[in-house]
């Protein structure tokens, strides 16, 4: 108990004489604090761009493509297999209408608001009546919806925002096509806000895609008759088709951009990590310097080596905490909700999206400064417990 | 000259504080060539885009297809050296995970249009000989430890084989290399295989690669191009290579500018740290220096040794850690093909250099600076 008792008391001192060490403290919680705000700020960039893809799809919607296609964009079926496809069992039914919708989906080159001569492949999605419906988290924020059989687009929010001539009343130009903008609509942040959306048929007589689409998308009556309507079609010979729910699709298709991001951000930060241990040692290196005396003083009144060895840990402990603290409040500030986009691997495409400083990551890097702070005070503590008392007590 | 012992004695009279002192300079310097490597890499190689190099794409967007017959009518406009068309084939060997640029291309005019891709006679010939062959970029070998004449299965996603299937196959007829700054991780099979084998789309590829007479008249070329096809039934857009990969680059963009900025930011204020302990290590000595001058030493030489001194700890440290950072881009690419170059640039390692010598200085010539001001009798009091 008294062991535990003279511990405390010495941790107290430490800390109560850090700001009388401020100049040589600092070096740590600034070292620290830079790695914290590295580390949570680079991998919000991945969790924003994760979750604005997983959040663009349902468990209950199923996303039917061609065989060996790897994305909507590199699918492609036929006017006779897309009437098969909606005649599969499990999907919901609204009254008389199939929640089924043949889409077609190409890349189109758009200007950049305020950049010159830049051009972003944007998503121009051909769509059905029923897509709407399928769609529960769309709805229109501005302006109405596309007449179907004219040349009207509505768009995401995403691109509004981006590109030129693409908000409500403008003409978007895209070869001899052009398209008039009459809607805006959301999607809670996911992918389809970075889209244009148009008529199918408009869109199959501008790229002459005779009477082809890219996908279906169906409503599932439950997500568990997704096993049903997958078996039913993939027996099917009429059709040559791979079925994934819609969800799994867009958490693959942000696969190798989130895994680039991290990859990229573990390694600067573990670099960066090593680098702040140094800058934590040489710290707490100088304020065993510095306090030989008094350490030696406390080791003569009675107090033991180990209790010494735990407050130079512990005030380091503090310094990693205070670090990570000002490193996840900093990042916080800067970066959430920080709009930026990025390319889509799959189909080439922008896809908008907002960093996210979750609270899991800024406990991960609390515990990373922690774990910097006693890495950095460990072999400080050891020389201070193993400080001549003798010789010490004499220095100046 | 006969200094150099007092400065060795000066910068170990604190072992530890040394060492870790250059440990954090070693770390700083580390991560500034790996961060420029990734830098680099969000660029996709613009530095070595060919200026006497037009890319011509459909006009709609660049995944849109254009007729191959273009080919004749580019070929026949003055000013233009060479036409040749490539296709982006964007298969999946075994696992999507697996990505790298396949490209299908007219073998022999494409490498006349990069001359950057160095391949050995042998390779070309046998390339030549073997419709099914294909060219394959070193790191791409490396990579997936692949021996010439090896056969590659391909799925197709989009460019499916006639027949049941979705298999291609090739036979590595060769590799090829090239600088640090060249992509070697691409796949190229030949157009006529291809376009027989297809199992539909015959007769259309991806874009094209012009090359020009004259680089300067780029813009001029490009128009007229444009012209060329104006209201056909593809029209087109054409722009230089690099303007091409600067969009490219812009696109994938953002993020990798947001990265290595906050990087940066973060590494000028772990040098800034750095520079701090080591002035903290020659304000420690105000009286020795001070002593120093006593004995007759003048302000110059006080100032040299101690920038000698603090340029000592940040050479060693950051030499040692650019060192340690051309190794590891060397022998990796944590990008795993997906961004295909990833090499540390000369120029980087020379402003590394230019960084260190900037820090050394400035941590020692506060101090110094500082300590030179004082009249001895002060400095000998204040210890």
């Amino acid at each position: 108990m008294r062991w535990i008792a003279q511990t405390f008391a010495v941790i107290a001192l430490n800390l109560r004489t850090i700001p009388a060490r401020a100049g040589s403290s600092s070096v740590a919680v600034i070292g620290i604090a830079g790695v914290v705000v590295v580390f949570v700020s680079v991998l919000s960039i991945a969790a924003g761009f994760g979750s604005a893809m997983r959040g663009s799809g349902s468990a209950n919607r199923a996303l039917v493509m061609r065989t060996g296609a790897d994305s909507e964009m590199t699918s492609g079926l036929g006017g006779t297999e897309v009437d098969i496809i909606k005649q599969a069992p499990g999907i919901r039914r609204d009254g008389q209408t199939v929640l089924a919708a043949a889409e077609l989906y190409v890349i189109i080159d758009l200007q950049r608001k305020g950049v010159d001569n830049s051009s972003s492949n944007v998503p121009l999605r051909g769509i059905d009546p029923a897509s709407m419906r399928l769609r529960d988290e769309v709805s229109l924020i501005a302006g109405r919806m596309l007449e179907f059989g004219t040349n009207e687009v509505i768009v995401g929010r995403g691109a509004s925002l981006q590109f030129v001539d693409a908000e409500v009343g403008g003409t978007i130009k895209s070869g001899r096509n052009a398209w008039n903008v009459v809607g805006m609509f959301e999607a809670d942040g996911g992918v389809a806000e970075s889209e244009v959306w148009s008529d199918a048929r408009a869109l199959q007589g501008a790229y002459q895609r005779g009477n082809s689409y890219q996908i279906v998308l169906a409503r599932l009556e439950t997500g568990a008759s997704f096993d049903e309507f997958r078996d039913w079609l993939t027996a099917n010979p009429q059709v040559n088709v791979q079925i994934r729910r819609e969800n799994e699709y867009y958490a693959g298709q942000s696969q190798v951009m989130t895994s680039l991001i991290q990859t990229i951000g573990y390694g600067i930060a573990i670099l960066m990590g090593i680098g702040a241990i140094f800058g934590a040692i040489l710290t707490m290196y100088t304020a065993v310097a510095s306090r030989a005396r008094e350490i030696a003083t406390l080791r003569a009144l009675g107090f033991n080596a180990w209790s010494v060895v735990v407050s130079v840990i512990g005030e380091s402990l503090a310094l990693g905490a205070i670090g990570g603290a000002i490193g996840g409040i900093a990042a916080y500030l800067a970066f959430n909700g920080y709009r930026a986009s990025t390319m889509n691997w799959q189909t080439f495409s922008q896809v908008a999206f907002a960093f996210r400083v979750t609270p899991e990551l800024l406990l991960t890097g609390l515990i990373y400064s922690l774990a910097m702070g006693l890495l950095g005070g460990l072999l400080p503590a050891i020389r201070a417990a193993r400080l001549p008392i003798a010789s010490a007590l004499r220095e100046l | 000259m006969k200094y150099l012992p007092l400065i060795w004695k000066n910068v170990w009279r604190r072992k530890f504080r040394t060492v870790f002192t250059m440990l954090v300079v070693m770390v700083a310097f580390l991560l500034f060539g790996v961060l420029m490597a990734v830098r680099m890499a969000f660029t996709f190689g613009v530095e070595v885009a060919g200026v006497d190099r037009l890319m011509m794409l459909h006009r709609v967007g660049f995944l849109m297809l254009l007729p191959s017959s273009y080919e004749q009518r580019l070929q026949a406009l003055p000013g233009v050296q060479l036409a040749t068309h490539q296709t982006w084939f964007g298969g999946i060997y075994i696992d999507p995970s697996n990505f790298f640029a396949q490209m299908v291309v007219d073998p022999v005019p494409f490498m006349k249009a990069y001359p950057e891709f160095k391949v050995s006679p042998e390779h070309m010939k046998a390339w030549l000989d073997d419709r099914q062959g294909a060219l394959v970029g070193v790191g791409l070998m490396e990579r997936f430890n692949w021996k010439i004449g090896q056969r590659i299965p391909i799925n197709g996603t989009f460019w499916r084989p006639k027949g049941s299937g979705l298999t291609w196959e090739f036979n590595i007829a060769g590799t090829y290399d090239g600088e640090d700054a060249v992509d070697k991780t691409q796949f190229f099979f030949r157009y006529d295989y291809f376009d027989e084998n297809r199992s539909g789309g015959q007769g259309l590829v991806g874009w094209y690669v012009v090359k020009i007479d004259d680089a300067s008249k780029a813009a001029e070329m490009s128009a007229k191009i444009d012209d060329l096809f104006a209201n056909s039934s593809a029209e087109t857009k054409t722009a230089t290579e690099k303007v091409f990969v600067q969009g490219f680059a812009k696109q994938v963009g953002d993020i990798g500018t947001i990265m290595v900025a906050i990087a940066t930011a973060v590494l000028f204020n772990m040098l800034l740290v750095a520079a701090s302990t080591m002035t903290r290590a020659v304000r420690e000595r105000t009286s020795e220096l001070a002593v120093l001058k006593t004995l007759g030493f003048t302000g110059g030489t006080i100032l040299t040794l101690i920038l000698v001194e603090s340029l000592f700890v940040v050479l060693v440290g950051g030499g040692i850690g650019l060192g340690l950072a051309w190794l590891i881009v060397q022998g990796c690419d944590p990008t795993n093909g997906m961004l295909p170059i990833f090499a540390l640039p000369p120029r980087d390692l020379v402003l590394g250099v230019g960084l260190m010598i900037a820090l050394g200085l400035f941590a020692g010539l506060v101090p110094a600076v500082g300590a030179m001001r004082l009249r001895i009798t002060d400095a000998l009091r204040r210890s």
